[in-house]
């Protein structure tokens, strides 16, 4: 018998506490630690964490309340989603119709979906028990400290201050980003549309709406293939023009002839001030055919009285306004943002160029566009990301107008996104909104990826 | 003799230069001083062929808070300002506090979790906030006066996943000051609270301010959360509904005068708040 013990004490002793994984657990534990993984918590309680294991154990009945009561029926429900529909019955004795209670799919779909990812938790949960079953047998066994509630407690505030603080930011991302994403994702591989009323009950179609999308023959998918194109060229031009404009106009205020250079950058920071909303609304208001942009350039006599300038209903007049009022938000930022960097630059490497006898423009060129690339490519995908997420400002100033093809749902200046706002609340074509959404995300996360992967401040970490 | 050309031409590129950003700070002020001038303004409408008003009056503003029979202003900025105040608070502890543990300790879900915030960031934001919705009424927060708190969540939320500048300013400090009061009997918690954060003061008030603005100046969220219950409305939905046909007529100038007051504190943040743009930026590209 003692040299039992004593062969699994030296056994055990080569167990690090720190990093124990629940096969080992599985494997090597006693039978109370084995016996964890049904009932979680009753190695704990045996090796004298009684209120961490009482803890374990009654997250553990709430978990299986829980499943029984709802989450069974919950993913059952799933695969069907829901086949009963809404009746109307009459009612002899009041003497109108009631309604029965139907199926509706997407309650069905997020309870099953949230079940699942409850599940998940509490597998990653159970782990957590396990392991903790097994350092608990363990250090027991080898007659060391056992960490008492109060102990871990005030572990919380320590070494473990992580778990305290990380964990309510954690829950709401997973209920308010990862559950509405994980959800949306799912609507795109159903019916789930106003499209031949499947507002209450839908199905499960597979790829069916990615087929649709990517058929350039239909108004669905050649729509799509012209605002994908549309949202590209607008994410060039934006990114691209604010980052020029907004450099050139940094180095110009930055000169060390310029005069007055904080009142300069205040003349620029302070339109920053209006919130974008209110000033692309006011933009837009002043660019209709009969706002004061249009009024004004008639009574100068500069077009013909009657006539407007077509800012938002020419495809091209429209993609034009907006580039050009992109500029206008977005410079002060940019500006912002790219002085610090400017200045940055080595002073002797334009010393160098001067004594050389380099103009103005050839040092522009040659020192000041590559330093920038080099060392600003990481914010150059996070803009130009932003750019075709950018909702704001085709939204609140062309609102996608032009729309010249009545058959299709997008206009001419909507991109992605906006046209995903259209179909998703305008049209209730959730489904279709969905893959669109996904499109969207693939289209960026291969961007980013391949010009990050690319470009030479990845290769040469710290090199320029 | 050339000498004096080169001088000359410096010269003359100077004033070329002065100019060309006059007229460039010209166009960027000219909406602003718009603003405020259609503001104080006494005749109604959205056109007007001056730049000056002919009269200037404060009644827009007065309007703005008096008249409630149709777009009950005051209610609106209450409304704002509660979820403003908590939304605030909210967010303020989430990124302070992720972005303390990403940048001071290290555990094993840190790479994942910073993975995890680079990915959701590629996914339109649009896309999951009608699922958002659907969420918020499957727990019954898009009813009555619950529609605030089902704000205040949405704004503050996803807060933590915004965490870069914050942990790029935790960064900076030298985690020897960490040690040293660890050494001293500290716990990670007071280090957090007594050493990290009255260190860190321009960073946090950086993210008060921002997370305070934001629901400000929200509008597509808003909007898709409160749908038809107008005395939920933020402000943001209220200026936008006075530009609308039916009102603009009468609306214009008020909608001006409620423009420039949410524009002051921010105005105020952008001022105070240049320097850490920059600093935010240059942080980003050190990784």
């Amino acid at each position: 018998m003692s040299t039992l013990s004593l062969q699994a004490s030296l056994e055990t002793r080569r167990i690090d506490v720190g990093h124990v994984t629940v096969m080992e657990a599985l494997r090597q534990g006693g039978t109370e630690t084995k016996a964890s993984a049904l009932i979680m918590g009753l190695g704990n309680i045996l090796h004298k964490q009684v209120g961490k294991g009482i803890l374990f154990l009654a997250t553990e009945i709430a978990y299986l309340f829980f499943m029984i009561t709802a989450g069974f029926h919950n993913l059952s429900m799933l695969p069907s989603l829901g086949t009963v529909e809404q009746q109307e019955v009459w009612n002899e004795e009041l003497q109108v119709y009631l309604y029965t209670k139907g199926d509706q799919s997407i309650l069905i779909l997020l309870y099953g979906i949230a079940t699942i990812l409850v599940t998940l938790i509490m597998f990653w949960i159970w782990r957590g028990t396990m392991k903790s079953a097994y350092v608990a047998e363990v250090l027991d066994r080898q007659g060391r400290h056992v960490n008492t509630l109060m102990e871990d407690i005030r572990n919380l505030l320590d070494e473990n201050l992580y778990r305290l603080l990380m964990t309510p930011p954690m829950f709401f991302i997973g209920a308010l980003t990862i559950l509405p994403l994980i959800f949306m994702i799912c609507m795109a591989f159903t019916n789930y549309s106003k499209i031949d009323d499947h507002l209450v009950l839908f199905d499960w179609v597979g790829l069916k709406n990615f087929m649709a999308l990517f058929d350039g023959s239909s108004v669905l998918g050649s729509t799509f293939w012209s605002v994908l194109g549309w949202t590209l060229v607008w994410a060039f031009f934006a990114t691209f023009t604010n980052y020029f404009f907004g450099m050139v106009l940094a180095i110009l205020i930055n000169r060390k002839e310029t005069k007055a250079k904080g009142f300069w950058r205040f003349c620029f920071v302070i339109s920053c001030a209006v919130p974008m909303f209110v000033s692309l609304l006011i933009m837009r208001t002043m660019l209709q055919p009969e706002g004061a942009v249009n009024v004004l350039l008639r009574n100068l006599g500069l077009i013909p009285a009657g006539s407007s300038l077509p800012f938002f209903t020419n495809a091209t007049w429209a993609r034009i306004t907006v580039i050009v009022i992109n500029i206008w938000v977005g410079v002060p930022y940019t500006l912002l943002q790219l002085t610090g960097v400017l200045q940055n630059i080595p002073a002797d490497l334009y010393e160098a160029a001067d004594v050389d006898g380099a103009t103005k423009v050839q040092q522009f060129f040659k020192i000041t566009l590559p330093y920038m690339f080099y060392v600003t490519t990481p914010y150059l995908i996070a803009t130009f990301t932003g750019n075709v997420n950018n909702f704001n400002v085709i939204y609140l100033l062309s609102g996608g107008d032009p729309v010249t093809d009545l058959a299709s749902t997008a206009g001419k200046t909507d991109l992605l996104v906006t046209w995903l706002y259209k179909l998703t609340i305008d049209k209730q074509y959730y489904n279709v909104g969905a893959v669109v959404g996904i499109l969207t995300f693939v289209i960026l996360a291969i961007g980013s990826l391949l010009t990050y992967r690319n470009s030479k401040s990845y290769k040469e970490e710290g090199g320029f | 003799m050339k000498e004096k050309s080169y001088k000359a031409a410096r010269t003359r590129n100077n004033i070329l230069i002065h100019i060309l950003l006059a007229v460039l700070a010209f166009i960027w002020v000219f909406p602003v001083l718009w603003v405020i001038m259609t503001s104080f303004r006494a005749e109604k409408g959205s056109y007007v062929s001056t730049f000056f008003p002919k009269s200037f009056t404060l009644d827009n503003y007065i309007k703005l808070f008096t008249d409630t029979s149709i777009l009950n202003f005051p209610k609106m900025f209450g409304n704002t300002l509660i979820i403003a105040i908590f939304s605030c608070l909210l967010s303020t502890f989430f990124v302070l506090s992720a972005a303390f543990c990403l940048s001071r300790m290290r555990f094993k879900m840190r790479k994942p979790y910073m993975n995890m915030a680079m990915i959701l960031g590629l996914f339109p934001g649009f896309m999951s906030m009608v699922a958002v919705y659907f969420i918020l009424k499957a727990v019954g927060l898009t009813e009555g006066s619950l529609i605030r708190l089902a704000l205040i969540l949405c704004y503050s939320g996803g807060s933590a996943l915004g965490f870069q500048i914050a942990k790029g300013f935790f960064d900076t400090t030298p985690y020897a000051i960490d040690e040293a009061a660890m050494i001293d009997g500290c716990t990670r918690w007071q280090v957090f609270t007594k050493i990290t954060l009255p260190l860190s003061k321009p960073i946090i008030i950086y993210t008060v301010l921002t997370s305070f603005i934001s629901p400000w100046v929200d509008f597509i969220f808003a909007k898709v959360i409160c749908r038809a219950n107008a005395d939920q409305y933020t402000v943001a939905i209220g200026l936008w509904k006075m530009l609308e046909k039916e009102y603009i007529d009468n609306w214009y100038t008020c909608f001006a005068a409620g423009a420039v007051l949410i524009s002051i504190p921010i105005a105020i943040l952008f001022l105070k708040m240049q320097k850490f743009y920059v600093n935010g930026m240059t942080g980003a590209v050190k990784g």
